[in-house]
């Protein structure tokens, strides 16, 4: 009985490199005669997302190492990072619900309101891609990146839990505030110093931030005085809402939040005297969910749900009205769904074909027709559990 | 002598068949060599028949209790409103049960109304003088040397049989054999049993040969109940597995319909031939209701095996036991279903990778004394 999986995962061989590009050559000879390795059926030259077309789907695209570092300091899923630190290189692939919102986003009104997107879909089945996907696009041209990593992270395992200074009613988060103002910072660096703030910021008795000063500034306060960080975080977040909404702005927000049903289910973390926090009374969430109003216009919002991470909800939940519950979908409610299904049949077949470039498949059999079949009937073509699967190969 | 067993109502049977013809031989050799032996009764030999202790089983005792039974039976036959004349073992088990409702937990233990059979055990062999009835006593095995004796007489009746029709120029050697083909010889432990006494291997091949060679001659026909009666029928030796017959269903696809089990999940599974690799259990995904990579792998095992992988579309149904139990309760479904989608040869590979074994494991009881199944208390020295 010899199939892939009842073999030890010792037996990581190496293989000689001269037999894998051996193997790499012939699939490239089978569609490219004439052009030399790198390039083969799975990969697209295509690097920017806004000339990508149906023509590229189910192909991978490389994402310039400039462009990486500044744009996901975090917001790609932990699995993910660890595979980039491992090939050296950041390839996405173009999949149908990534190319349709960002076809949206080009033909966008933007003197609307905002759109909203929400991607849905089986837990593992990319989401968060193409979220990443569509933050890519934007960076490209030139908008502001508002993206908040997983907004589970500020409901949940929260340490520090000050009241706030600037509305005593509501508790401020300092830690989860900073990083995400640094992580911000790395992303927008460009933008900052144009983006003028419109209105003064009085911190403390002694500091205090001038109308007109670069955002950049704001953003360093929020990063040095830790303790007024959540409240610069909403500052931030309604000086640039109002200034996309003007009319004779020059720059476009783009709000990506990963895991948006955070927002409007319940939280673990407990005051001092055991009772749980309501959502209402933390300052990022309530900034955040005023920004996920579409009151304002210049820009888009796009989200995705996710059941990981969320908490008091049933494993199976993935569709947006089990996720949001009542409140939830009524906030969010003129918004456009975008579903995120598992691989079909070409995706998968690419996502194969880059492993086996990579390297990544070791097992001899994992290079047969049935060990492709065998891969795709265990994984059920889930992006994240043929990942795991290949993880061990 | 026949022991029976009295468990029922009023009467009892006792099982009929080579113990009575044995019986009788027996009984009959009895009682002749009475006949013949006993010279003189001495009046001081005669019994209290109080002090004799509990009543022995002999052969009236037991056909009076047959005709009891028989009675009984018309009785209750009576009594439940139905023919005397054909109520079965089976209507009797019914009746008792309705009459005499039981809530013990052995079944064993509730009330019974049948025929029970217990094996031979010898009774006394010697008469009121001390003299043993057999001639053969002496031997230590009688019942084994007489019937060797008896085999022995009849191959020289069949020999003398063979010169008379050689006499009369009759002779022909294509005389009908009997039928051997759908029996085996009896076993040793069975022979034993039929003689109510050990025999050693050898004996035992002895016997085998004396039979061999009887069947050997021409006209042993003339012996074929003798012999039929020292052998059993073969048990149906090819078990085939049943293959599900595959149907249609209205689009024209063709469908196989399967069960499995194990411990205790049972599963059922349809097995389209679509062509895509859909899998759902229990209208769920299929990675969704087995998460753990090493279910989904039993899953895939039986298709894998024959190399169909990307060819059916499975709907599952589970129930019952563990995660394990469940993956392993569809895998056999699933290979039974895929019989009907096989030829012979690959049926026969499935067969011996072990796809088509219901896997006979189940969880064993905890004994009392004993913290679990094996696992004794911990010993203290004091």
């Amino acid at each position: 009985m010899k199939y892939l999986f009842t073999i030890n995962l010792n037996l990581v061989c190496h293989v000689r490199t001269l037999h894998t590009s051996g193997w790499g050559q012939q699939q490239e000879a089978v569609a490219v005669e004439s052009e030399p390795e790198p390039f083969s059926v799975f990969r697209t030259q295509e690097t920017d997302p806004a000339c990508q077309s149906e023509k590229h789907l189910g192909q991978f695209y490389t994402l310039p190492s400039a462009h990486f570092r500044p744009l996901f300091p975090h917001g790609l899923p932990y699995r993910y990072q660890q595979q980039v630190k491992t090939f050296n290189e950041a390839c996405f692939m173009v999949r149908p619900p990534a190319l349709e919102v960002i076809s949206y986003l080009k033909k966008a009104d933007y003197s609307k309101p905002a759109l909203r997107y929400l991607f849905y879909g089986v837990k593992g089945s990319g989401k968060t891609m193409s979220l990443c996907h569509a933050v890519h696009f934007c960076y490209t041209q030139g908008w502001v990146v508002l993206h908040i990593p997983d907004a589970h992270l500020w409901v949940k395992n929260c340490k520090e839990l000050l009241p706030s200074s600037y509305n005593s009613a509501r508790f401020d988060q300092p830690l989860q505030a900073t990083t995400w103002l640094r992580n911000f910072r790395t992303t927008n660096e460009h933008l900052l110093s144009q983006i003028k703030t419109k209105r003064r910021y009085v911190w403390t008795k002694r500091e205090s931030t001038d109308e007109g000063r670069p955002l950049g500034e704001l953003v360093n306060q929020g990063i040095s005085r830790v303790k007024s960080s959540s409240d610069v975080v909403g500052a931030l977040m309604k000086d640039l809402r109002l200034q996309s909404s003007q009319p004779g702005a020059d720059f476009r927000l783009v709000v990506a939040v990963d895991g948006v049903n955070a927002l409007w289910g319940r939280s673990t973390i407990k005051k001092e005297n055991k009772s749980a926090v309501d959502l209402e009374e933390l300052t990022l969430i309530h900034n955040l969910k005023k920004l996920m109003k579409n009151d304002w216009t210049g820009g888009a919002i796009i989200t995705t749900l996710s059941q990981t991470g969320s908490l008091y909800t049933p494993k199976s939940a993935y569709l947006p009205q089990e996720l949001l519950g009542e409140t939830g979908f009524d906030s969010m409610d003129p918004f456009i769904p975008v579903s995120v299904p598992n691989y079909s049949e070409k995706e998968f077949e690419s996502a194969y074909l880059y492993y086996l470039d990579r390297k990544w498949l070791q097992h001899p059999q994992s290079r047969t027709e049935d060990g492709k079949k065998e891969l795709s009937f265990l994984s059920s073509k889930n992006p994240s559990m043929l990942d795991r699967i290949c993880g061990f190969l | 002598m026949a022991a029976s067993c009295v468990r029922t109502v009023g009467s009892f049977l006792g099982k009929c068949g080579n113990c009575s013809s044995s019986l009788n031989t027996v009984t009959s050799q009895l009682s002749r060599q009475v006949l013949s032996r006993q010279i003189c009764v001495s009046t001081a030999l005669k019994k209290n028949l109080a002090a004799g202790g509990p009543e022995k089983f002999t052969v009236e005792f037991i056909q009076k209790q047959v005709e009891e039974f028989d009675i009984g039976k018309r009785h209750l036959a009576n009594m439940m409103g139905e023919d005397p004349e054909n109520f079965t073992q089976e209507d009797i088990d019914r009746s008792i049960a309705y009459l005499f409702p039981s809530g013990l937990f052995e079944k064993k233990a509730r009330p019974l109304m049948k025929l029970i059979f217990f094996p031979l055990h010898e009774a006394v062999q010697w008469g009121a003088d001390g003299r043993p009835f057999h001639f053969l006593f002496y031997t230590g095995k009688q019942s084994y040397y007489s019937l060797m004796h008896k085999l022995y007489s009849k191959i020289l009746n069949i020999e003398k049989h063979q010169d008379r029709m050689r006499a009369k120029g009759l002779f022909s050697q294509d005389t009908k054999e009997i039928s051997l083909d759908t029996s085996r010889w009896l076993t040793k432990e069975e022979l034993e049993v039929l003689l109510v006494e050990t025999i050693s291997s050898n004996n035992y091949d002895r016997f085998i040969q004396l039979m061999e060679r009887l069947l050997s001659m021409p006209y042993c026909n003339m012996e074929e109940e003798f012999v039929l009666h020292y052998r059993r029928p073969l048990e149906a030796r090819s078990k085939k597995q049943m293959v599900p017959v595959p149907e249609r269903d209205d689009k024209g696809v063709a469908f196989s319909t399967s069960d499995g089990r194990r411990k205790t999940s049972n599963s059922s599974v349809v097995l389209r031939d679509c062509g895509s690799g859909r899998i759902t259990v229990n209208g769920q995904e299929y990675l969704h209701y087995f998460p753990v990579l090493q279910d989904r792998e039993q899953l895939m095992f039986p298709l894998q095996f024959m190399g169909l992988l990307g060819r059916f579309d499975l709907q599952c149904t589970v129930s019952g036991g563990g995660r394990s139990s469940q993956a392993g309760a569809l895998r056999l479904a699933i290979s039974r279903a895929l019989l009907s989608f096989l030829s012979e040869g690959e049926q026969e590979t499935m067969r011996q990778a072990g796809l088509l074994t219901p896997d006979p494991r189940v969880r064993e009881r905890k004994k009392p004394g004993q913290e679990g199944a094996r696992r004794k208390f911990t010993w203290k020295k004091r």
